[in-house]
């Protein structure tokens, strides 16, 4: 949450634009980042100090079978060539087999990633149906400083809620929801019940940070001529928060809203492992504490490109919102 | 002047949660550190009990020592991971200012890629390369600290590279190293401590979790977070052991949050509002005019802490007339447009003896009447359509909410009403967004948005002075034409007193909230009778003016309506000021022939 809050002013400045360059410019850039990221997932294996199949068979382990899971690993070849074999591998997607368990990575990635899409997925829609419109209803009550108390309850309330982990929140809502009145399931995946506390926890930080960022967004369109315009009309309040004012809002809260996707996907690990959801989470988590090496390099490779895909498709869709930016295709 | 924490209680909360975090991790261990690490065989794995409120671990020691002792770790491990993460991100993003192109274009684009990327992703990937361990998780948050910390870093930098200062030490030879600690990093300090605190927060709350999660802090050291890890795997049986670690780690967030917030508000502090304050009610304001579209009587507009920056204006406006306001910014005359039309924004308040639109007073009527029967051009055209709606929307949606029209008819009036305002192609105008016409066509469909419904009463506020000149005159006539044609009234609005005289049949002169002088414009040249009006004449550039010598202006200030002493508001510019100018204020009475005019010297 943090981290969003940080990136999503600096984001907002740079400059967007269409256009056949600036597409390139685009691919040019997530096709960098892609191979940086190859590179990282590939290197994270020879970066841990030490031996790591020895430290995954551990002390005991007799030689042999380390130099035999290395051999059958490839890890006793160079270097250069191991890469190429790698990236060949995760092309024709093959991402290695668990230490642990023998199961191609690939297979259990493809069983885990749908959980944590669902998580992520849910928990961004209810933040934006929830909080746009908390938002746009305080800035309307708070528009130049009137009702000074509710606009600071909000503040406060809001101050205080992002400040919370989303681990906490689970914990919280595990205790008093599961434990204390059995109303949801406390753990695992198994049917729409169990999905409320995960995504409510996910969601409550997100809510709040939004509806900072579309208070504030409402109150500068409010105090703009065309809303006087609009004003002096005479329009029924509904229609001009609705139709003027609120899509003039939405590019900034979907920006947001696109990178609290990517955060919420890694923001979804701690509330995973909290209700023991089969996701990516969970499992990226069990493979670093069991030093199952491929399995975690496996998933942070995932975890990386899905970033790196929503990133990019937040930035195509916000060209094609943006109807200023089609100033400079005319 | 230092900025200064603002003491609202968020903030005051904010310092004193801080505070006592410190304090904590000075006396914690010292205090508690000893029950903290005695062993009793005899209370393993207890629940709530007298002898320990928060219950007991494993190996029977108490929780509620342990969570105040950890305080100092998780201090200390988040102060760490700050100082890395910190230090690197200044400076990566202190880099580029110095180095040459292409390694600072390389700096920069890693730095982008980095900050969209989430921070947990950063320092999971960190800590298994790092080793599992409080090591291993302090540097990860480092390491997702970083970005953030090079993005800022960047941004300021560039700013003050591209400043004067800058280019000139370079002129002079200094080296990029001088440069660097000698000019930039001085000026981009404060931001920069700004953002230490802040992440500060940010980084106990990963730390947290890293150690939640088992990634971090191992036994037998322990942190917030491993007491959390440990209180977790019993939450079952005994769910108040982990309330203390939890209400340890939200508390820490809470507080580093709301000082980060107050002190980030200290550093961009707005004055506080006034004293609030009601314009006065005139007295009985007499018989009302029955065939006036508008009549006025002591409109005042007052705003908290006592400026009434619109002293009992008085107005009346016949059907098919164009009445125009003239006065320097700050006049007034906007915020009378504003109070008319019922758009004065708050705080302000409107007191009025009578304000009535076709004999009826504004406040009783209907927003659909008002809506139909008021029609406002404001000054900026490229403001004051709404950019995300298409042009012909926003003229149909008159229609269809005030006056009960479908889709249709409404879009097809629209494109009636836009042709009428001389668009050239008015149904592909409808479908255009209003980025995509010009300044001049934008006025033009604000003043047919107006003219959808059947307006008695146009407010045109400085119209044109957004507009270059050619256009300025057609959009001049075009308010006579549309005036003419539907017999709608004027009040045009203007600092252009040759504008309004060749567009108006009447000027009203308005001077620090009040009219000074009113008269007919066909006598403006000749017989304007105040001061004030006839230096503004005299000031406007002729065929005859001479050239070679210095354009006529009125010396001195308007005056601020709050600054206006008991006499004549504009007695300090006046060349013909007497002594009781400057002590009693002028009454508008009437002069000549339907004039009205309010000046001592004035006979």
């Amino acid at each position: 949450m943090r981290d969003l809050q940080k990136a999503g002013p600096a984001r907002r400045v740079r400059s967007r634009g269409s256009g056949p360059r600036w597409a390139m410019r685009q691919a040019v850039r997530f096709a960098v980042s892609l191979a940086a990221l190859l590179v990282a997932s590939f290197a994270m294996i020879h970066l841990i100090p030490g031996d790591p199949v020895r430290a995954s068979l551990g002390p005991a382990a007799p030689i042999e079978l380390v130099q035999a899971r290395t051999a059958a690993l490839g890890l006793d070849r160079p270097i250069p060539e191991q890469f190429l074999t790698y990236v060949g591998n995760v092309l024709s997607g093959n991402f290695g087999t668990s230490f642990l368990s023998g199961e191609p990575v690939g297979e259990i990635v493809a069983g885990r990633l749908p959980n944590t899409l669902a998580l992520a997925l849910l928990a961004t829609v209810v933040a934006l149906l929830v909080a746009v419109p908390l938002g746009m209803g305080a800035a309307v009550r708070t528009e130049n400083g009137r009702n000074r108390g509710t606009e600071y309850a909000f503040t406060t309330v809001t101050g205080t809620a992002v400040a919370v982990p989303e681990f906490l929140y689970s914990i919280a809502l595990v205790t008093v929801f599961a434990i204390g009145l059995g109303a949801f399931p406390p753990a695992g995946k198994a049917g729409a019940a169990s999905y409320v506390l995960p995504v409510l926890a996910l969601a409550i930080g997100p809510i709040a940070m939004i509806a900072r960022i579309s208070r504030a967004e409402t109150l500068r369109e409010l105090g703009s001529d065309y809303v006087r315009l609009a004003r002096a009309k005479r329009l029924p309040a509904a229609r001009l928060y609705l139709r003027h004012v609120l899509p003039n809002t939405l590019t900034a809260t979907l920006t947001l809203g696109g990178l609290l996707l990517s955060a919420l996907i890694a923001g979804s690990v701690l509330v995973e492992y909290v209700f023991a959801w089969p996701g990516l989470g969970l499992k990226i988590v069990e493979s670093i504490t069991q030093k199952d090496y491929p399995v975690a390099q496996g998933v942070i490779l995932v975890y990386g490109a899905i970033v790196l895909v929503v990133n990019l498709a937040v930035d195509l869709a916000l060209a094609a919102l943006d109807p200023t930016s089609k100033i400079r295709e005319a | 002047m230092k900025p200064r924490l603002p003491r609202t209680p968020a903030a005051v909360a904010g310092a004193a949660l801080v505070a006592a975090m410190v304090v904590l991790a000075v006396i914690g261990p010292p205090i508690w550190g000893a029950t903290a690490e005695r062993i009793d065989a005899a209370a393993i794995l207890q629940g709530t009990s007298t002898a320990h409120p928060l219950g007991t671990d494993s190996l029977g020691r108490d929780l509620l020592a342990r969570v105040l002792v950890a305080g100092r770790f998780s201090l200390a491990l988040a102060l760490a991971a700050t100082l890395i993460g910190g230090l690197a991100g200044i400076v990566l993003g202190a880099l580029p200012s110095v180095l040459p192109g292409r390694a600072a274009r390389l700096i920069t684009g890693a730095v982008n890629a980095l900050v969209a990327f989430p921070g947990l992703l950063l320092a999971m990937f960190t800590a298994v390369v790092s080793g599992l361990g409080a090591r291993g998780a302090v540097l990860g948050i480092g390491v997702a600290i970083a970005p953030g910390f090079a993005r800022l870093t960047q941004t300021l930098a560039a700013t003050v590279a591209g400043s004067d200062y800058v280019s000139a030490a370079r002129m002079l030879g200094v080296s990029r190293r001088r440069v660097l600690t000698g000019h930039v990093l001085p000026n981009i300090a404060e931001p920069l401590i700004l953002q230490l605190t802040q992440s500060l927060g940010g980084a106990l709350l990963g730390l947290a979790g890293m150690s939640f999660l088992g990634l971090g802090v191992q036994p037998p050291s322990f942190d917030w977070g491993r007491l959390l890890f440990d209180g977790f795997a019993r939450i079952y049986v005994t769910p108040e052991v982990a309330l203390g670690p939890a209400a340890a780690i939200a508390l820490a967030g809470i507080g580093f949050n709301l000082l980060g917030d107050a002190m980030a508000k200290a550093a961009a502090r707005t004055a506080p509002a006034g004293k609030k304050r009601t314009a006065a009610v005139p007295p009985d304001p007499g018989e009302p005019d029955p065939g006036a579209v508008l009549e006025v009587r002591g409109l005042s507009v007052a705003f908290p802490g006592g400026a009434t920056p619109v002293r009992e204006l008085s107005l009346t406006i016949a059907p098919g007339e164009i009445v125009g306001l003239v006065g320097e910014s700050g006049s007034g005359k906007s915020l009378t447009a504003a109070a008319i039309g019922g758009l004065v924004p708050y705080p302000g308040t409107v007191g009025y003896g009578r304000l009535l639109l076709g004999g009826r007073d504004v406040a009783t009527l209907s927003g659909k009447e008002l809506g139909t029967a008021l029609a406002m051009v404001f000054q900026d055209p490229m403001a004051s359509l709404n950019p995300a709606l298409r042009v012909g929307g926003q003229l149909a949606e008159v229609a269809i909410v005030h006056q009960g029209a479908g889709r249709a008819e409404a879009n097809r009036r629209a494109v009636d009403r836009l042709g009428h305002v001389h668009l050239p192609d008015p149904a592909a105008t409808a479908r255009q967004h209003p980025h995509e016409l010009s300044g001049g066509m934008r006025q033009r469909a604000v003043i047919a948005m107006g003219l959808m419904a059947t307006p008695r009463l146009i407010i045109a506020d400085e119209p044109t002075t957004a507009l270059d000149v050619t256009v300025q005159r057609q959009i001049l006539r075009l308010l006579r034409e549309v005036t003419e044609e539907t017999g709608a009234a004027a009040l045009f609005i203007s600092h252009d007193i040759a504008v309004v005289g060749g567009l108006c049949d009447r000027v009203m002169v308005m001077y620090a909230g009040r009219v000074v002088e009113e008269l007919p414009v066909a006598r403006l040249a000749a017989e304007a009778a105040h001061p004030y009006t006839r230096a503004l004449i005299a000031s406007l550039p002729d065929m005859d003016t001479d050239r070679d010598r210095p354009l006529a202006s009125i010396p001195g200030r308007q005056p601020a309506p709050s600054d206006v002493g008991p006499g004549c508001a504009f007695a300090d510019r006046c060349a013909l000021a007497t002594a009781r100018c400057a002590a009693e204020r002028p009454p508008l009475i009437s002069y000549g022939e339907a004039g009205r005019v309010a000046c001592w010297e004035v006979k």
